[in-house]
């Protein structure tokens, strides 16, 4: 499956590395990543149970079963949010194009995307110039630009 | 009124732009109508039984003279000279073509309106009270935090494909004009014992397979604590709410399945871990925003009854109409006027471009420049001076929108039902207009009083039969259309989801259903009792008994 990951603020092609994964349950089963580098967590997993596993994990992979399960945008949120995981949170599954937006907000930064086309993808991030509300990326919001722009003026 | 800044004009430009291109691509091949659909369903954009339908957003049901005439101007040169008003404070365009619907939707942008999140599994349109900032005993003007709610829900990434829709609905008045008690949240705005204003949440309720009443998860909520407890609120939602089955996938099913002391719990918790600086509007934003909102200039008036009555006198066709469409305004001199869109027969929630200039133009020379729309399917000239009641009601009346007919027998509501939807088992809207021709008469409509009868062609209750005072729910049976009536319905602060009488009926008999039902109800009420209350005086068996004994 091509992947694409940020290079500064735009996607490229990067080599489909396959790190050695490990799902959550095997992780818990065995008490560690063992060698493992990349931990799949469920949709329906809480993360308070991957919690301990979270520091060993470079990268963490979350699933979008069908395009309109949204249940890892929030699980990638708590991620960045509340639990602090600085390494790459990966989507894998049903992911298009029209979706990557908004999972970039929410902290995703790898994307197994099926027929991947680069210009396609990095376009479709760009077409909105500012966001409303906080999420996970860092951008500041629509509140936070009137404000600093009235300071500005 | 809101008026958009640069930022709010950019993203609607950018959002028709980004629909213009996903348009481009299904015409050009590049997108199948399988790929094409979760996108146009996106931006409200629906394939209905004959043709394409969309879906426009009006935010909170505010409009001005502009944009009302530019819906119009829409209808006129995208669709066939007439729009739809909506149970959700929208409006609906039922024939236009797909080739044209990004011209529509720029047409719309310049007027700063749009299609966003008019469908799909997000976080729709909030709606509200419909006589905002003008009736007395409000809190505050609950717009304010309507519009708060729609800048930070419009393209939420978390919250774009939840398990199912999200409907919002915000009240600041003791009289709920809202329904916020069948919506997925209900926000009433009021004072605590310390004077001071937040917010009861209310969660799970709404209509549809599953009818039921939201509950209270938090009784106060100061105001600016609002936006990190909805993103709590819908983190759990999104993270634990059905996906297995779309008719259990709303919030109510989450609430009533783990409980609501058990959710609320989880929504604390939750909450407790949200960056509140982050998430919430600083103060300043809610000022800016809350100056938008601030009231019209009214003019240090008297009160006119004296005049109005002389006028009423000379007029009885115009005393019908203040005693049923004029409301009081929380001004001196002013006053509220319900716009009827339920004229004898008529489409209920129909309006054709004429009529909507019509209305544009009243709304400008002597409103404020303010229109309303109601989810009871009507509009509403929010401010109006007492004095120039009657000069409107003639306007009105010579565009033919002063049908006087505003919370009787006739104001029904009715979903687009089989003639349109692709949903439905039955029609609605043949026995809106039927019931609405037997009960024709104003006097005897007058002499009802109020009575709510609310149609939905198929289970998922657009027409919100649950809540009608009289429901009527569209089945099929074998290829044939059947009605169900449900009884002791209410929408309002007392709430309540209607009972279901007994067995379906035909289209001829539920007509006759319905006159049955109030016959009973006048030969038994006491007093001034509305239909509603001695229905609940008496219960549901007298009323079962009465109805199919003559059946």
């Amino acid at each position: 499956m091509p992947l694409l990951k940020f290079s500064g603020n735009r996607l490229a092609n990067a080599i489909a590395e396959a790190p050695e994964e490990i799902a959550l349950e095997d992780a818990q089963a065995a008490g560690s990543l063992g060698e493992a580098r990349a931990l799949l967590i469920p949709n329906d997993a809480a993360l308070a149970d991957a919690g301990a596993f979270l520091e060993a994990a470079e990268t963490i992979i979350l699933s979008f079963p069908h395009f309109k399960d949204g249940r890892a945008y929030s699980q990638a949120r708590q991620l960045r949010d509340q639990y602090g995981f600085q390494g790459a949170i990966r989507a894998r599954g049903d992911v298009k194009r029209d979706q990557l937006l908004f999972m970039r907000r929410c902290g995703f930064s790898e994307f197994e995307i099926e027929g991947a086309d680069v210009e396609a993808a990095n376009g479709a991030l760009n077409e909105f110039s500012f966001a409303y509300q906080a999420a996970s990326d860092g951008a500041a919001p629509v509140w936070r630009r009137r404000r600093d722009q009235r300071a500005a003026a | 009124m809101y008026r958009y800044d640069e930022f709010d004009a950019t993203l609607v430009a950018e959002r028709a732009q980004q629909f213009r291109g996903q348009v481009e691509r299904r015409l050009s091949g590049d997108l199948t109508e399988d790929e094409f659909k979760p996108l146009r369903l996106m931006n409200g954009l629906y394939l209905q039984l004959h043709a394409y339908m969309l879906r426009v957003a009006i935010p909170y049901g505010t409009l001005s003279s502009a944009q009302m005439r530019a819906l119009a101007q829409a209808a006129r040169q995208y669709d066939k000279d007439y729009v739809h008003f909506t149970t959700r404070q929208n409006v609906q365009y039922n024939w236009p073509a797909l080739v044209d619907v990004p011209d529509l939707l720029d047409d719309l942008a310049k007027v700063e309106m749009h299609a966003i999140q008019t469908s799909g599994n997000c976080i729709r349109n909030v709606t509200s009270d419909q006589y905002a900032g003008a009736a007395a005993g409000e809190v505050e003007d609950p717009r304010i935090w309507c519009e708060i709610i729609r800048q930070w829900s419009t393209f939420h990434p978390e919250f774009s494909f939840l398990p199912r829709k999200f409907k919002i609905a915000v009240t600041a008045s003791p009289q709920d004009r809202a329904a916020v008690k069948v919506h997925d949240i209900g926000l009433r705005l009021h004072r605590n014992d310390a004077g001071e204003v937040g917010f009861e949440v209310l969660v799970g309720g709404g209509l549809g397979r599953t009818p039921y009443i939201g509950q209270t998860v938090r009784a106060f909520l100061p105001q600016d604590e609002l936006l990190a407890y909805l993103e709590a609120i819908l983190r759990v939602y999104n993270l634990e709410g059905r996906r297995d089955n779309a008719y259990k996938a709303r919030i109510k099913i989450l609430v009533n399945a783990l409980g609501i002391e058990e959710f609320a719990a989880r929504v604390e918790a939750e909450w407790a871990k949200i960056d509140k600086a982050a998430t919430n509007l600083p103060a300043d934003e809610i000022a800016r925003i809350r100056a938008y909102f601030a009231p019209p200039a009214f003019a240090p008036l008297e009160d006119h009854a004296e005049a109005l009555d002389a006028q009423a006198k000379d007029d009885p066709e115009f005393a019908r109409w203040r005693r049923r469409n004029v409301f009081p305004h929380k001004a001196p001199g002013y006053a509220i006027a319900n716009i009827s869109l339920k004229p004898i027969g008529g489409i209920p929630g129909d309006a054709s471009a004429n009529e909507m200039d019509a209305v544009a133009d009243i709304a400008e020379r002597y409103a404020f420049d303010e229109i309303r729309v109601t989810h009871e399917q009507n509009l509403v000239l929010p401010h109006l001076r007492q004095a120039d009641l009657y000069t409107v009601y003639q306007a009105l009346k010579k565009a033919g929108l002063a049908t006087a007919n505003h919370g009787l027998v006739s104001d029904i509501i009715a979903c687009p039902g089989l003639d349109y939807c692709s949903l439905a088992n039955a029609r609605s809207i043949p026995i809106a207009q039927r019931i609405s021709e037997r009960f024709a008469a104003l006097d005897a409509q007058e002499e009802i009083g109020e009575l709510k009868i609310k149609i939905s062609g198929c289970i998922n209750a657009c027409g919100h039969h649950h809540v009608g005072h009289i429901g009527i729910l569209g089945v099929d049976k074998k290829g044939e259309e059947f009605y169900q009536i449900t009884l002791g319905g209410s929408g309002a602060e007392d709430a309540s989801i209607g009972e279901i009488a007994g067995r379906g009926l035909s289209s001829d008999a539920v007509v006759d259903a319905v006159e049955t039902l109030v016959r009973f109800y006048l030969d038994t009420r006491q007093d001034k009792e509305r239909f509603i209350d001695t229905y609940r005086r008496l219960g549901p068996d007298r009323f079962k008994e009465a109805l199919y004994a003559a059946a």
